[in-house]
């Protein structure tokens, strides 16, 4: 299945609400606002002519210098065919909510919440949305980018010697 | 669940049967599984933030700490995986030598799992056969890089050295004597009445759930889903061999022995055809960026010593991109995502790790099993904590 055929096929369901299609990565890249990513989603997975049923991945990632600071990666895969699709969609810093995908994916139930330990990106509608990975009294988000992975106070190295 | 009917039972974090560090609070009516509640993390390591600061040869390392059975696959998927970034091609030997490596690591990971399906079925005597094998695989990759769990081998580009003969002559002594000790372990097992009835029908999956849940490897296509991450998506010319991916139908606990039990074989197979097959020329490409030159010119050139030196400090950036790659894992199909901003870093990294993607359908497979059951559809799944938590 070529991408122009996938493109077109979201194009026609999706009047609005897909902001960039970039077939030039490695795979199809698709971003969209966070208002149509359940449907869209659902979309792929249960239309018969696209069937991307299998989720691959689901991660989180922190631009600071955006306006729409924290994203959500989707990675989906067709195994009839070996295609695979990539589904980005931004969040604003001050509240970051997209509707949960574990209605349609058991697995992304983990997933998800993985997301939200490391990037508190609030999933609506999960069942379970705790902490997984890092202790549950932990008030911070780690993954997020003004978190620092050594000790800020230290003075002993000094950071123009080691690249970043 | 406060029914004065129900036990609650603790099952780990640190108990013998989990092999793994990873808590399951289950609640029981007498010996039946009414629930099961998973507690991870104990040992996260954060490796997805480690590596937003370190070089990328320096991310192997952190790697080869996930699925710690079969390092090298995740070792070389990640090389692999920066290849990809970087756009580099490896010749012919290189991708030879790393399906070698990748199918004697994949050797290993079943056969640890197997045997400690064995193991948790009351058949000892499997494992201690099988355990003497998977040492003379370390001693093997004690060889070809001086390590034996956390490898740590090959570099972006190749390999840090090439096969000598007493590796290849190693490997060609493992290949033949493998398939005795590896018979006499499936005759233990294989079609023993005992084994069977207590693995037929335990812990069973459908196809259609274990796609829903995102298994991958041995565990899906036990539930019949032939999906191979070497057939559909072919890395590191996979597509030269021929070989066949077994595949189950029920999705339980003993299609799941049996389709790693038929890997092995087929590992074996492999194996054979890309050491007879190995072609000649170099065991690294040239990738000066990122690939170390040899100490010898270090000591003698001035480039090799600029190169060695801006490696060394983590100087040198990768372009900009943005890429998927993955490979079929011990587990399954372990992904990275990687960000790159240009840095010397990546900007963002994500381990698609198996095992935590299928490890959270535990309780919808043993729920309304007995105990017993329970942890044979754990070890079958083959949870390795360190890829588990990350």
């Amino acid at each position: 299945m070529d991408d122009t055929f996938i493109t077109g096929k979201l194009k026609s369901r999706f009047t609005e609400g897909i902001l960039s299609i970039d077939e030039q990565k490695d795979m199809l890249t698709i971003v969209v606002a966070k208002e149509v990513i359940h449907d869209l989603i659902r979309f792929l997975k249960e239309n018969e002519s696209l069937g991307f049923t299998f989720l691959t991945t689901l991660c989180g990632i922190h631009y600071p210098d955006q306006e729409l600071q924290l994203g959500v990666v989707y990675h989906m895969h067709r195994f009839s065919d070996n295609t695979r699709i990539r589904i980005k969609t931004f969040l604003p810093l001050g509240n970051p909510v997209v509707p949960t995908v574990t209605d349609l994916f058991s697995g992304a139930n983990w997933m998800e919440r993985e997301t939200y330990d490391f990037y508190g990106i609030l999933f609506e509608g999960h069942p379970n949305l705790k902490r997984i990975l890092n202790v549950e009294y932990l008030d911070y988000f780690p993954m997020r980018k003004e978190y620092p992975l050594e000790d800020p106070t230290r003075e002993d190295k000094d950071n123009r010697f080691f690249g970043r | 669940m406060n029914d004065n009917r129900y036990t609650t039972l603790n099952l780990g974090p640190t108990h013998p049967a989990t092999h793994g560090i990873f808590q399951n609070v289950l609640t029981l009516d007498g010996e039946r599984i009414i629930d099961t509640e998973q507690t991870i993390g104990y040992i996260h390591r954060a490796f997805e933030k480690i590596a937003e600061r370190r070089p990328y040869y320096q991310i192997t390392t952190l790697t080869d700490r996930m699925n710690y059975c079969s390092s090298p696959i995740n070792n070389i998927g990640w090389q692999m995986a920066v290849e990809k970034l970087l756009g580099v091609k490896t010749t012919k030997r290189v991708d030879y030598m790393r399906i070698i490596i990748m199918e004697l690591a994949r050797i290993t990971d079943h056969l640890i799992c197997n045997s400690v399906i064995g193991v948790d079925s009351g058949a000892l005597t499997g494992f201690v056969y099988v355990f003497q094998e998977r040492e003379k695989v370390y001693e093997i990759y004690e060889l070809l890089c001086g390590a034996r769990l956390t490898t740590n081998v090959g570099r972006i580009g190749g390999f840090e050295r090439d096969f000598t003969p007493e590796v290849i002559k190693k490997i060609y002594e493992f290949l033949d004597h493998l398939p005795k000790v590896f018979r006499q372990f499936e005759k233990l097992l294989l079609r023993n009445r005992i084994f069977m009835d207590r693995t037929i029908n335990v812990g069973p999956i459908s196809a259609e759930r274990a796609v829903n849940y995102g298994f991958s490897g041995p565990n899906l296509r036990a539930a019949g889903v032939d999906y191979d991450v070497r057939v559909t998506s072919p890395y590191s010319s996979y597509d030269d061999f021929d070989f066949i991916i077994p595949v189950g139908s029920q999705g339980d606990t003993y299609d799941r022995f049996c389709v790693r039990q038929e890997e092995v074989w087929q590992s074996l197979k492999l194996i054979r055809n890309a050491l007879d097959n190995l072609p000649e020329g170099k065991y690294f490409v040239d990738v000066p960026e990122f690939y170390l030159p040899p100490k010898e010119d270090v000591y003698s050139k001035m480039e090799a010593l600029i190169w060695h030196f801006k490696i060394v400090m983590g100087e040198i950036g990768a372009p900009v991109g943005e890429i998927y790659h993955s490979v079929e894992a011990g587990n399954g199909e372990l992904g990275f995502y990687l960000v790159s901003d240009g840095g010397r870093a990546p900007y963002r990294l994500h381990f698609r790790r198996p095992c935590f993607i299928y490890y959270q359908a535990l309780p919808e497979m043993i729920r309304g099993g007995v105990l017993s059951d329970a942890i044979l559809t754990m070890s079958s799944m083959n949870v390795i904590a360190g890829e588990l938590d990350g």
